[in-house]
């Protein structure tokens, strides 16, 4: 029977909250098409991590086994994802959007010619039957400036990876839920990647998190000289400095200032973006704060529209007037 | 060592937004064009591995004539060959039917590549899979978001980012294709001699009539995936915008962190 098949996500050793926001997403759209809800997850059927599903209970878990795929590689969890969905049929496929979904999904969607539908931030379920009915995805473009709504056409599995953030985890409801073995058959041969052991680069020694207020500042400071007027701020405010990802690759502040997907979450009491057009992946690290306050050039830049409150002007010019109240404020 | 690298052409960072009259793309009417970010990074690391064991880099691109730009771009800073797939209707392709006709002129060349770059995603429609549609199409392995690529004997050893300030190494058998993440390496500049040179280097073009009569499976299937409509997006919280001078601005600002936000 037809369901929608969530894979679901292991790191360090929990199951992740995006796997949780991703289930979330495939329950609404599990109800508009009148279909079941299936989890995978790649874990012995003994793995206590099983009896730690949350959210509303899937009708069965899957668990994906076998002993090449205790380390991750693109290759091994392709093909065992292509044999699990010969064998379920599902008519969805929903991952979370993480970095090692972005590494094998679209090869998967590839052996089943699809096309995933990446990065998915809404889903729209349309009544009644037949193609009008079929299910809409929102997905955005151009740094997320822009949104767009796709559709699958294809016969064969949807598949579709779930922005970080952007599907509230349902909390957990009772049920029942069975538990299935899934062996793949895979041979030492079809892994072409050695996979080294994970390693951090250097120890954390700031921790952003615990910041009340942090000082973000982008590409928009144009030169490392010019970061002393946002220090200033930082300064005035007794906030962290943080930054978006150009900013640390081009060594102008440590790594570990960074904010985003492949830095830190934060969610403060009042986030100042400074400069920070506010692409996906810087978003996808701060929207949760509670207070946003985005200084911008650009009236269109995406930063506004996760902004609580925002100044559309030269940073230049904006930064130290805003130095300069703050101080008089303080006294 | 013969690589070759996918690059695409996208507007710029700070193109103006506007819906075109079909509501499926932007307005393109006086929009600048550049080489996608992460692209630039894989024509970096590709000229950098070159300057270290020589051999050959080739850039490929698939669009109208425009793209002939970015091409020659890409040639002016060190590659030695382009190949241009011309098609002026690359919009009605999905990510599949784009990573066939980009597949296919690669398995034109005379000689197989050994490594095949990519950036990690483009920074117009931002799928992020062209790459890895193109390993698996090709038969393939590939790692993504690549730091670093250093050659060991016929192999590879590649830097990998993960979630969180990790890291991880790959050990790749070559040919592979690799997709690579923006700001590891800093970004050379074409020098004069360079734009110079780069008016004489070769650049194939090819037709997907071309590709479709040499790989008759190359002929685009219909879409799996379509893009019905664009939209500007709807704000996820209300802004309230601060206007007047800077000073204004700033002082309205405080004033809302002290007595709305109690943060000061």
């Amino acid at each position: 029977m037809s369901s929608v098949l969530v894979i679901l996500e292991i790191k360090d050793r929990v199951i992740s909250r995006i796997s949780w926001e991703a289930m979330a997403a495939a329950h609404i759209l599990a109800e508009g098409r009148g279909l079941p809800v299936d989890v995978a997850i790649v874990a012995s059927p003994g793995n206590p991590i099983l009896a730690k599903i949350q959210g509303k209970p899937p009708r069965t878990i899957h668990a994906v086994d076998h002993k090449l795929l205790h380390a991750y590689t693109a290759d091994g969890y392709t093909e065992a994802c292509a044999q699990l969905i010969a064998h379920l049929k599902p008519a969805y496929v929903i991952f979370p959007h993480t970095y090692q979904v972005r590494d094998f999904a679209p090869r998967l969607a590839t052996r089943l010619k699809q096309v995933l539908i990446s990065d998915v931030t809404g889903i729209e379920t349309h009544a009644g039957a037949g193609p009008s009915a079929a299910p809409t995805f929102i997905r955005q473009l151009l740094q997320g400036k822009l949104n767009a709504r796709y559709s699958h056409t294809g016969t064969g599995p949807c598949l579709l990876s779930i922005q970080a953030g952007a599907f509230r985890a349902d909390a957990s409801e009772g049920g029942t839920t069975t538990v299935e073995h899934f062996e793949p058959k895979l041979d030492a041969a079809q892994i072409r990647v050695q996979p080294g052991e994970p390693f951090r680069a250097s120890a954390q020694t700031v921790d952003l998190g615990s910041a009340s207020i942090l000082v973000s500042v982008g590409r928009g400071i144009k030169e490392e000289a010019n970061l002393p007027i946002v220090k200033d701020l930082a300064a005035a405010l007794g906030a962290e400095l943080a930054a978006s990802r150009p900013i640390c690759d081009a060594g102008w502040l440590p790594m570990e200032r960074q904010v985003g997907s492949s830095g830190q979450t934060v969610a403060p009491k009042v986030y100042l973006a400074i400069g920070i057009s506010g692409a996906i992946q810087h978003l996808v690290g701060m929207k949760g704060s509670q207070c946003i306050v985005a200084i911008n050039k650009d009236e269109n830049a995406p930063i506004f529209e996760v902004a609580d409150y925002g100044i559309v002007g030269d940073l230049f010019e904006v930064v130290p007037a805003l130095t300069t109240a703050i101080r008089k404020v303080k006294g | 060592m013969k690589i070759i690298v996918a690059i695409k052409q996208v507007p710029e960072r700070d193109a103006r937004i506007r819906i075109d009259a079909q509501a499926k793309w932007i307005d393109l009417t006086d929009v600048e064009f550049n080489l996608n970010e992460s692209d630039a990074y894989a024509l970096e690391e590709a000229l950098l591995l070159k300057e270290a064991h020589g051999g050959e880099v080739v850039v490929i691109s698939a669009g109208p004539e425009r793209v002939g730009k970015t091409i020659r771009e890409a040639l002016a800073k060190g590659a030695d060959r382009g190949i241009h797939i011309e098609s002026d209707d690359l919009a009605s392709y999905d990510a599949l039917g784009v990573a066939r006709l980009l597949a296919a002129a690669i398995e034109e060349e005379p000689e197989d590549a050994d490594l095949i770059l990519t950036g990690l995603q483009s920074d117009d429609l931002g799928l992020g899979q062209t790459g890895v549609i193109m390993a698996e199409i090709l038969g393939l392995p590939h790692a993504t978001l690549i730091l670093k690529i250093e050659k060991t004997g016929n192999d590879i050893k590649v830097l990998r980012e993960l979630e969180d300030g990790w890291f991880q190494h790959l050990d790749l058998p070559t040919p592979a294709v690799l997709t690579i993440q923006s700001g590891n390496s800093k970004l050379r500049y074409a020098t004069l001699m360079g734009i110079k040179k780069a008016k004489t280097k070769e650049v194939r073009r090819v037709t997907v009539a071309d590709l479709i009569h040499n790989d008759p499976e190359v002929k685009p299937a219909d879409p799996v995936i379509l893009l019905d409509e664009v939209m500007l997006p709807s704000k996820q919280r209300t802004t309230q915008m601060l206007s007047g001078t800077p000073a204004e601005a700033a002082a309205a600002l405080v004033e809302k962190l002290q007595f709305e936000v109690r943060a000061l």
